[in-house]
């Protein structure tokens, strides 16, 4: 069934206005470059289709209660979200190149980068990225482009996802790129300051990082500064609705991925990066930008702006490759957003940090199950080392039901019995009792 | 209309989110918390959906109205996929369960649909393997430059320099350069298509490959692609395909029979996948055997049990370029439409989406100039230079068509043509809405001639007109900041 709307009459009719036959309409590619009948299954018919990836969707275990984050949460999303994303209107448009018939995907990016902005505590957003990792590889472009230098400084405990990510997109470049381990869970502030030089573009971290620990970069921010290098920090989106923002700590470009702001898990995407910034550095953003603007009689409108940055204007000089970038998903973000409203973002906050904090409670009650960092300030996700091989215990604890959080020897050495466990406000005191039973049988 | 922002009112709520049940213990030290609230709007739900439904009906989509926008490929999106993507089975699985360990077994269903879609692509393409995990074409065109460098700097080949011809989309010249080569365009002939002697002079060992999109800007293909790929590859470069085309010849001619070594495609585009006002997408890329294992990590192999499993040790491979297996959600929904539409539906979907093509511009070519009049693919560009002598510009027609209900096709566009008008109308448009839409583009040329300014002063129908983009350049209004 291929969609398509012409009958073989029509057909007849069009090829006859146009005065040639089907065939030659592709007499320009040569017999020898076609290819016979392609070798795919049969079609399927809706109801089969349907079907069958009922079947297929059934083999994934979404049953399980999850303790698993790593930057990538099961948070609730209200219904409202997709009844309002999935109109036609917004999801089968494009690109809004034509202003006039595409003001609502226009100020919905508008609304969407004063959202970012009003978050973060910056002052200009772009309209998205791929991603939480693409976002911070392009943060880290700006800064190589704006301070024109070609050292880049990383704490180990961003997360080790965007860190191979970044080590793959800069192997053929230029750049000399320095992971810090961290102190104790926390960014090692004498190794930076130890690399940090006049050749250094930015320091890169997260907050809270990738243990869940939560920190204040402002003497990162002040060290950078005076070297004339940025501070990059990578958030939490839902984090801001109670903790410290990067504005505020004086960061010069923040990033982040937008999947906890009501976009579903779906097996790693499509996801969405945010990028914000300080006004003096827009023209060295990536991306679109929507701004507001007039029309002759001065009614108020939106337009993609600053486009001279562009691939489709500057070509190989552009700030980015980027075109297509992750428009629907800026929207569910800002949806969203808007429905919780700025009391309802500061309560989920306030639930994910308070249940994980019971759940620390609960858990390091245990025998032998220890907090691995000194650090006391966790947000919604902490390190605990168990007295056995976690990925051992994690593979116990999912025959009892639980994908209880993620072991970090996967990607740190020394840190075999460590497990990352994180709780959002979806997981209710109950899972958490039934979590810490549990482990304490496994045990 | 009114920003969200302006219409909050201080102290109203949406929903409520979730039972407190446990005390709040948690005593952060003040220093770590942000001193006030983010100042998001305070509204209800009616208000959230009054607000989303009203921006959403000042847009044109597929769903609305005809969008023949040129090389975006804007056909129908069919609904089913939208309710299977929305099944919990894959709504709801967290992308790290299959890397703890025996969690392989969690997601089979999940990942035995991204093996069966490289199978897919691989057959639909001609070649050996494909990767799922770029998040766009862009980001494909990326991936597979980065794949190109990678090959190039394990033989040790000094390489410098991509070549795109002139009619290229501007993301071609920028991934080349993002990856760090310097890029060369190379001109078309008279007849719109790469010029081969022109290539065969810009042709030397600091080569490391051409990226081409066949059929291309102009919509039409080269006969003598198989010759470029071949030159290309006696300097030892690699032919890179874009397939932002590809549904111009899906069914009836592969990129890997045509001799290229790396292909990306875009599934929003020729697998129907919603475009969202500018994404997400997918760009899933295929390379043929010699590059296979530079390919991003994870791979999904089969085993011989008939499981699926995920590959991360591979020496060579380029890395990591996305954080997971790809945008699932867009791969699992055209992994859906190819299923559905099987060998012979996607012949159909080629013959029909050029079929359409070519019958307006040949209802078009009387009233418009057609610079390269020969069969076209899957688009056409037309060109508004008569219409200029009368101050009428393609800006101008694109504003016209959108007052007689239209979607404008894309403008300027290849810049290689003056006053393009570039019209993509896809197999799944019928007759009554092409000859619509080509009676209207007919009035608007002869409104040119006699009445020129019922076009010029175009559009009236709109919320909105003509918006003033100097002034958003100069004024910078890109945020409302409480």
């Amino acid at each position: 069934m291929p969609y398509i709307a012409n009958t073989d009459a029509q057909r007849r009719a069009m090829l006859e206005a146009i005065g040639l036959s089907a065939e030659d309409l592709f007499a320009d590619v040569p017999p020898a470059l076609r290819c016979g009948p392609l070798n795919l299954p049969e079609p399927l018919s809706e109801q089969q289709v349907r079907g069958r990836l009922a079947e297929l969707a059934a083999k994934n275990h979404v049953e399980l209660t999850l303790f698993l984050g790593g930057g990538f949460y099961d948070h609730f999303i209200p219904a409202a979200v997709y009844a309002l994303t999935s109109r036609g209107e917004f999801y089968t448009a494009y690109t809004p190149y034509q202003p006039e018939v595409s003001q609502g995907t226009l100020q919905a990016i508008y609304e969407y980068q004063s959202m970012i902005c009003r978050l973060t505590e910056m002052e200009a957003a772009n309209a998205s990225l791929y991603d939480g990792g693409t976002a911070l590889y392009e943060a880290m472009m700006m800064a190589l482009r704006r301070t024109r230098r070609h050292k880049i400084l990383i704490d180990d405990s961003v997360n080790p996802i965007y860190r191979v990510m970044i080590q793959s997109y800069t192997r053929n470049l230029n750049i000399q790129l320095v992971e810090t381990a961290n102190a104790d869970g926390l960014a090692n502030r004498r190794a930076l300051f130890d690399e940090l030089d006049d050749d250094t573009a930015a320091i890169l971290v997260q907050n809270p990082n990738f243990f869940g620990c939560i920190d204040d970069y402002t003497d990162l921010a002040e060290a950078a500064h005076d070297k004339g290098a940025l501070l990059i920090c990578s958030v939490y989106p839902i984090s801001l609705g109670i903790l410290k923002t990067p504005g505020a700590m004086g960061a010069d470009i923040v990033t982040g991925e937008g999947q906890s702001l009501g976009l579903p898990m779906s097996f790693g995407g499509p996801y969405l990066g945010f990028l914000a910034t300080r006004k003096e550095h827009v023209r060295q953003m990536p991306g679109r930008i929507v701004g507001r603007t007039v029309d002759a009689e001065g009614r108020p409108g939106f337009v993609l702006t600053l486009q001279a940055r562009e691939q489709h204007i500057r070509r190989d000089r552009a700030t980015s490759n980027i075109c297509s970038n992750e428009a629907l998903c800026a929207l569910t973000a800002l949806v969203y957003l808007s429905l919780l409203g700025k009391e309802g973002l500061r309560e989920v906050a306030q639930l994910c940090a308070d249940k994980a904090s019971y759940a620390y409670q609960k858990l390091t009650d245990i025998p032998g199950v220890r907090p691995r960092f000194h650090a006391k300030w966790v947000f919604n996700e902490m390190v605990l080392d168990l007295p056995r091989d976690a990925g051992d215990v994690i593979g116990r604890l999912i025959e009892k039901g639980f994908a209880a959080g993620f072991p970090l020897s996967r990607y740190y050495k020394g840190m075999d019995q460590s497990i990352l466990i994180a709780v959002t406000e979806k997981r209710t005191k109950q899972e958490i009792d039934m979590l810490a039973a549990a482990l304490e049988d496994v045990l | 209309m009114e920003l969200i922002f302006e219409k909050s009112v201080p102290g109203r709520r949406g929903l409520t989110i979730a039972q407190a049940e446990v005390p709040t213990s948690i005593n952060l030290k003040a220093g770590l918390l942000r001193d006030k609230p983010a100042e998001l709007p305070e509204l209800s739900e009616l208000d959230v959906v009054r607000h989303f439904t009203a921006l959403s009906r000042l847009n044109f989509g597929v769903d609305t109205h005809f969008y023949p926008l040129g090389s975006c490929t804007m056909k129908y999106n069919p609904k089913v996929t939208e309710r299977i993507a929305g099944y919990p089975g894959f709504a709801h699985l967290h992308p790290l369960l299959p890397q703890l360990r025996m969690g392989g077994s969690l997601t089979q269903g999940a990942l035995q649909v991204l093996h069966e879609m490289d199978l897919l692509l691989r057959e639909i393409c001609g070649m050996a393997a494909f990767t799922l995990q770029p998040m766009a074409g862009a980001h494909g065109e990326l991936t597979g430059i980065m794949m190109m460098a990678a090959y190039h700097r394990d033989r040790g080949n000094q390489k410098t320099t991509v070549l795109v011809p002139d009619s290229a989309h501007g993301t071609n010249p920028a991934s080349a350069a993002i990856a760090g080569y310097a890029v060369k365009a190379v001109p078309s002939d008279a007849d719109g298509l790469m010029d081969l002697k022109k290539l065969a002079k810009a042709l030397n060992d600091k080569v490391a490959g051409v990226m081409l999109t066949c059929p291309n800007t102009l919509g039409l293909f080269n006969p003598h692609v198989r010759e470029i790929c071949d030159m290309i590859h006696r300097v030892d470069g690699l032919a890179y395909y874009d397939g932002a085309n590809l549904n111009a010849i899906v069914g009836k001619a592969r990129p890997g029979d045509l001799g290229f070594d790396i292909v990306h495609v875009n599934l929003h585009k020729t697998f129907a996948t919603p475009h969202g006002g500018g994404g997400p997408g997918a760009g899933p890329v295929g390379v043929v055997d010699k590059l296979v294992e530079y390919l991003p990590v994870s791979v999904v192999v089969k085993r011989e049990d008939g499981t699926y499993a995920l590959e991360y040790h591979r020496p060579k491979s380029i890395g990591y370029v996305a954080p997971f297996y790809g945008n699932f959600g867009v791969i699992l929904r055209a992994y859906i439409y190819i299923r559905m539409l099987g060998a012979t539906g996607l012949e159909r979907v080629a013959e029909n989406a050029v079929l359409n093509a070519n019958y307006m511009q040949t209802r078009l070519r009387d009233h418009y100039e057609v610079p390269h009049p020969q069969v076209c693919k899957h688009e056409c560009v037309i060109s508004a230079s008569r219409q200029a002598k009368r101050g009428v510009h393609a800006l101008d027609i694109a504003k016209a068509i959108i007052d007689a209900g239209f979607h404008p096709p894309t403008m300027y566009f290849p810049t290689i043509v003056k006053e393009a008008l570039m019209i993509e109308p896809t197999e799944t448009e019928s007759k009554e809405t092409l000859d619509a839409f080509t009676d209207a583009m007919i009035d608007i040329a002869r409104r040119a001639e006699t009445d020129p300014d019922s076009v010029t002063s175009c559009p009236k129908t709109t919320p909105i007109g003509r918006l003033d983009e100097t002034k958003a350049a100069r004024d910078m209004d890109i945020a409302c900041l409480p």
